[in-house]
Parts: C-alpha cells; structure tokens; sequence
C-alpha cells in the first residue's frame, strides 16, 4: 500500500553518499486532506524513532500552520509520554511569532509577555523570511536528537505554502536542498497546497522530492462556481475521502505509481485500496441478455490465435501464405476445387485462420487499376 | 421557517452554535464570503448580536475593526434588530476601532503599514488579554469588516493581511476567541493565480458563501446561503466536516433562514 510504503522509506532513511529520502505531500481546496496525512506520516515516523526502528534518531519539526501545543498532543495521543516526547522531538516555532511582532509589544511594555510554550520543546523563531537562519536553528536542533555523530534526524515542515508567502522559490527550493544533502538528516518530508502556487513552483518542490503524494477530490464537482444541491453532498464527501496517488522516483530513474483512497475517521484517517477501477469496468459493461464477456477458456483459446502477419513479435518470421501459389501446386489443385486455402507453418491443434480467397484470378499488388472497366 | 429572533436559527445551527450563544470559540476562524448581488452584512450584524447578548456570558467582549462604515452605521442597524451598540461600547464590551480615519502611511509604503499593522494588532491583544484575566471570562470576538478595504489601507499587500490573520488566529488559540472576517469573493481577479481568498479559505474553520440563486433574483428569496464547517482539529482527534446550503430574505429587522422549498 502506498501509504505504508511511504513510512517504510522515510524510516530505513538515507543510504552513505545518496540525498535523504524526501516527500512532498500535496492537496488542494477541493480536497483538502493533506495536513490529516502529514499528521499519519508524522505520528508513523515518531512510532518509529521511538522504538529505535528507523535511521532517524530524533525530528524536528518545523511548525508554521500549528501551533508546537497540537503537535505535542497528536504525538502524546499516540501513545508517546511527555519524557519521551523531549528525548527525541524539537520543535521549531514559527507558529506563535513568525515575524516577531509579539516580542517587539513586548520590549514596549505594551503587552505582557506570556509565554505560550509550556511543556513542549520549542525553540521559537521571529524571523520566517530569514531561511538561512531558519536552517541554522534546524540544524542545531537536530545535533540535539542524535545521539551518536554519525547519527541522523529526520526534518518535517508542515507548510512550504507559508515558507513561500515570505521567501521566494529558488531560496525555498535551497533550503529544501540543503537539508536533503545534509550529512545528517535521514529523511524529509513537506505539505504544501498547490492551488496557492504557480506551476513552477509546485515542479521545483517536486522535483527535489523522491516521493510526492497527491490528494485529490473522490468526486469531481463543478468546481467553484454555483453550489448547487447536486454539488453538495459530492463536496461534502470531500471533506472526508480522497483519491491518495504517490509517485516513487527510483536512483535508476525508474517511477512506481501506487494510488489508494483515503478516509477521514475519529482519530485520523485510514488508507483502503481504490475501488474505483473495479467499479468503473463493472459499469461499462452493459447488462443484456446475451454475453458481451469471455470464459477462462475463451480468453486462453483467443491468445493461441496465430494472426496472419509475418511477424508474430517473437523474432522468428514466419510464412504466411498470401494466396499466390507455385505453378505446379496450383495446377493439381485448381483440379480438384477453385478455393484456395491459407497454409499456415506451425503445428496443428493451436488457433487458425483460415482465409479463403474467393477471387483466384486477380493477382495481388496488380498495377491495373480496378475500375479500368467502368463505363462513364 | 425560522426568524433570527428564535433562539437558534438554521445559520447558528450550521455554525454550531449553542442556544446561549456560545460555542463556536475555542480558536476558531469565520470567513464570510459574499458578493455585490449578495452581501453579507447581514450575517456580521446577527453575529454581533448573538455574541453581545448572551446572557451567560456577562465578561464576553467583541472586538469591531472597521474599515468600511462608521459607528453610527451598525449602532442603527444593531438598534432596530434590539441591542444597543452604544450602551454595549460604553461598558466596554464592544469595543470599537475606527480604522476609516487612520492616517495611512503612504509615503512609507510595506514597512508603513507593517508598523500600522503592528499597532492595531497589539491594541486587540491588549485587549484580549484584559478580557481574558477577568472573571467568568468565556470568549472573545474579534470581527473585521472587512479584509479587502484592510487591503487597500495596507497599501495592497494582502500578505500583510494573511500575516494579521495569523497572528489573530493563534491569539485566539491562545484565548479562546472567534476570529470573524468578512470579504469580498468577486474582487478578486480569477486570472491571478494565487488568490489571497484561497489562502484565508484554508486558513478559516467556517466558510460562510453568500450567493445569489442560480436562477437569479427573486422577491421572496434574496440568496442562498452555503455554510461549510470544516469541522474541528484537535491532537487527540478530529470531527467530521459538513456542508449546509439554505436561503435567505433580510427584511427590515431581521433576516430569515429556510431551506429551498420550504415556504409556501
């Protein structure tokens, strides 16, 4: 399944001398899943490191759309204790005061300064514009995970679109580079919304990525204008499912695609294998009362069929007979019968064709033209 | 069909809302959408309304940015539908900014407005955070009326807007507040790829659309509302989304709700 494959990768990590494994996850306003799947890639991760099961020693998490306080109560849901949690997770806080605004009221006394960090392991950031301090502080927040030197950590920013509202893409695309090269990060991974960008954009992450996932609407609306009540209940179904396709890209170069569907539930989502191919072929075929469908048998007898061409594609040529004759053998047989029958060089018990010219006196690539006889 | 003076209507319903008025706190953003046949103001002033007078919540405190009318405008409308905006003001429960007379910081351009930005925010802050310390405190509001004249007083940067937005948003995480905003869904070119809308539709909880019907304009309907809840998202699990569709008629005092079909 698409979604476990995805865990399985980011867990086994980065191999010595390759880039770290990186995914993108990517959704749109028509299906908007894409943070309850970072979530299950997060929490999958976390199971991982914390069981000592994954290349990753520790993650930091780079959070801009929530607050460091819902990922610490995601995480603990799962089974994770507070003591645990700060063995191995750091949390960079560009959530609380992205561009500083909070501390400056502060400095002037115009506002208190409540810290809104309690029991997580946060280390805020002021300045989101700034990305190569923002890729300092991960990086030494990820030295603080790992427990040996050449222990790696794995990195998860839970909103690219955010990064790119406040920086462009060539230094969005570099930091995303940066700490895929980087000697000590084992895996990556990202969410952006690809309605919120240019194409170009949305190619430049994709192409630094080894594995993007895609959400897509179950059902296809009349997007946007007109909600009508035949559109609703299918966007309403949105809110809730969603077509879940992944794209590996392999060192060869080779791509595997898998594609699942993807259920909202009470305590997150659940990936189910798509049943949308067997549906649409069961529809297409129509029901009436004779049978438009073959047996086993049929299937197997029809694939023995030789065709009557020179080449069956398997690299032996064969003889096939276009109805000329040579002159002794014609002469025998056009005694006996003015049909001529094709003469097929294999053995005997597979599928034949059997042509039968009814015209033996018309020679085949004839220059004459067939409607010389025409009275116009 | 149900009037706006009952104790919940199907608009309350969609959003959630109890029968006291509350509900619909606890960090959350609504975003109104409306459009030049259909405007919303209707749905801000109900709101202002329901979040002033409940009785359960004596210390609640709503929170007005105005960048498009005047105090006098909603202390008229808010009169005829029975509440007193003034008195309301005076105990400091609605506390109003007038952004309309600001002057606004065109010769200093993006940084101008960001330090504007940075006072108006610190003032709701301020606010919230007096509100907050006070007792039987339940919830703040904090309305803009509305997003795309905040734009043009910020010179343009609907960035600095997303900014505000956000900051707002994890006050009112931190505070238990509603967010409500108002914009336009037709000012927005279609051409332009990405819209700032789209970036506050991802980041609202609520989604309110006022259209008109598809079959055009009518004497006894004034246009449908869609109300899309996108449920809630806490760590330890999530509920369900939900779509309603339902239309409208505002007259003098009030406004109705009814499902298509429904009246006679």
């Amino acid at each position: 399944m698409a979604a476990e494959a995805i865990s399985r990768a980011l867990r086994d990590g980065a191999l010595e001398g390759e880039h770290a494994p990186a995914l993108t996850i990517k959704d749109s306003i028509h299906a908007p899943l894409g943070a309850f799947v970072f979530d299950h890639i997060l929490a999958q991760l976390s199971s991982n490191i914390s069981s000592s099961k994954s290349q990753a020693q520790g993650i930091v998490l780079v959070a801009f759309a929530r607050s460091p306080q819902f990922y610490a109560e995601l995480l603990k849901s799962k089974a994770n204790d507070a003591a645990s949690l700060k063995k191995w997770l750091r949390i960079v806080d560009c959530y609380t005061d992205p561009l500083g605004w909070k501390s400056q009221l502060a400095e002037s006394g115009i506002v208190s300064n409540r810290s809104t960090q309690n029991a997580t392991t946060a280390s805020l950031c002021k300045n989101v514009r700034d990305l190569d301090m923002l890729f300092s502080s991960i990086v030494e927040l990820g030295k603080e995970v790992i427990r040996e030197t050449k222990g790696r950590f794995a990195v998860a920013i839970d909103s690219v679109s955010e990064i790119l509202r406040h920086a462009s893409i060539s230094s969005a695309a570099s930091l995303l580079s940066n700490l895929r090269s980087h000697d000590q990060v084992a895996c990556l991974f990202w969410l952006f919304h690809s309605d919120l960008h240019e194409m170009k954009a949305s190619s430049a992450l994709e192409y630094i990525s080894s594995m993007v996932a895609c959400v897509e609407p179950i059902s296809n609306t009349a997007n946007g204008k007109g909600m009508n009540s035949e559109n609703l209940p299918l966007i309403e179904q949105n809110l809730g499912r969603g077509k879940f396709s992944v794209r590996f890209k392999r060192r060869n170069g080779r791509i595997r695609l898998m594609s699942e569907e993807l259920h909202t539930e009470q305590m997150g989502i659940n990936f189910v294998p798509a049943f949308e191919d067997y549906v649409t072929s069961q529809s297409l075929v129509p029901k009436v009362q004779f049978n438009l469908q073959l047996s086993e048998k049929e299937r197997n007898d029809r694939a023995k069929v030789v065709l009557p061409f020179e080449h069956q594609g398997d690299g032996k040529p064969i003889q096939i007979y276009d109805g000329r004759r040579s002159v002794s053998e014609s002469k025998t047989e056009n005694k006996e019968t003015n049909a001529e029958k094709m003469h097929v060089n294999e053995d005997s018990g597979r599928g034949e064709i059997i042509y039968i010219r009814d015209s033996d006196d018309e020679m085949p690539d004839s220059d004459e033209d067939p409607d010389d006889d025409l009275d116009i | 069909m149900m009037s706006s003076n009952s104790a919940n209507n199907l608009l309350d319903e969609a959003l959630g809302f109890n029968d006291d008025g509350g509900g619909g706190g606890g960090g959350l953003l609504l975003l109104i959408e409306d459009r030049v046949e259909t405007s919303g103001a209707f749905i801000l002033h109900h709101l202002i309304k329901r979040r002033l007078s409940s009785p359960n919540r004596p210390n609640d405190v709503v929170v007005f940015l105005s960048f498009a009318h005047p105090f006098s405008h909603y202390d008229r409308i808010l009169r005829k539908m029975g509440c007193n905006l003034g008195v309301q003001k005076e105990n400091k429960r609605f506390v109003y900014y007038d952004m309309l007379n600001l002057n606004y910081p065109v010769t200093d351009g993006e940084k101008g407005a960001e330090d504007l930005l940075l006072s108006v925010y610190g003032k709701i802050q301020k606010t919230v955070e007096l509100c907050s310390s006070r007792e039987g405190y339940k919830n703040s509001t904090i309305m803009i009326d509305d997003i795309s004249l905040m734009e043009v007083a910020l010179c343009g940067s609907s960035n600095l807007v997303l900014d505000f937005l956000h900051y707002c948003y994890s006050l009112a995480t931190q505070f238990d507040c509603l967010v409500i905003i108002l914009n336009h869904e037709d000012v927005y070119s279609t051409v332009d790829v990405p819209s700032p809308l789209l970036q506050m539709e991802y980041l609202a909880n609520i989604v309110i659309k006022a259209e008109p019907l598809a079959t055009g304009l009518a004497t006894d309907v004034h246009g449908q509302l869609t109300v899309l809840n996108k449920g809630i998202c806490q760590g330890s699990g999530c509920s369900k989304g939900k779509i309603r569709n339902f239309h409208f008629r505002v007259k003098e005092n009030c406004v109705e709700y009814f499902y298509p079909g429904s009246r006679t």
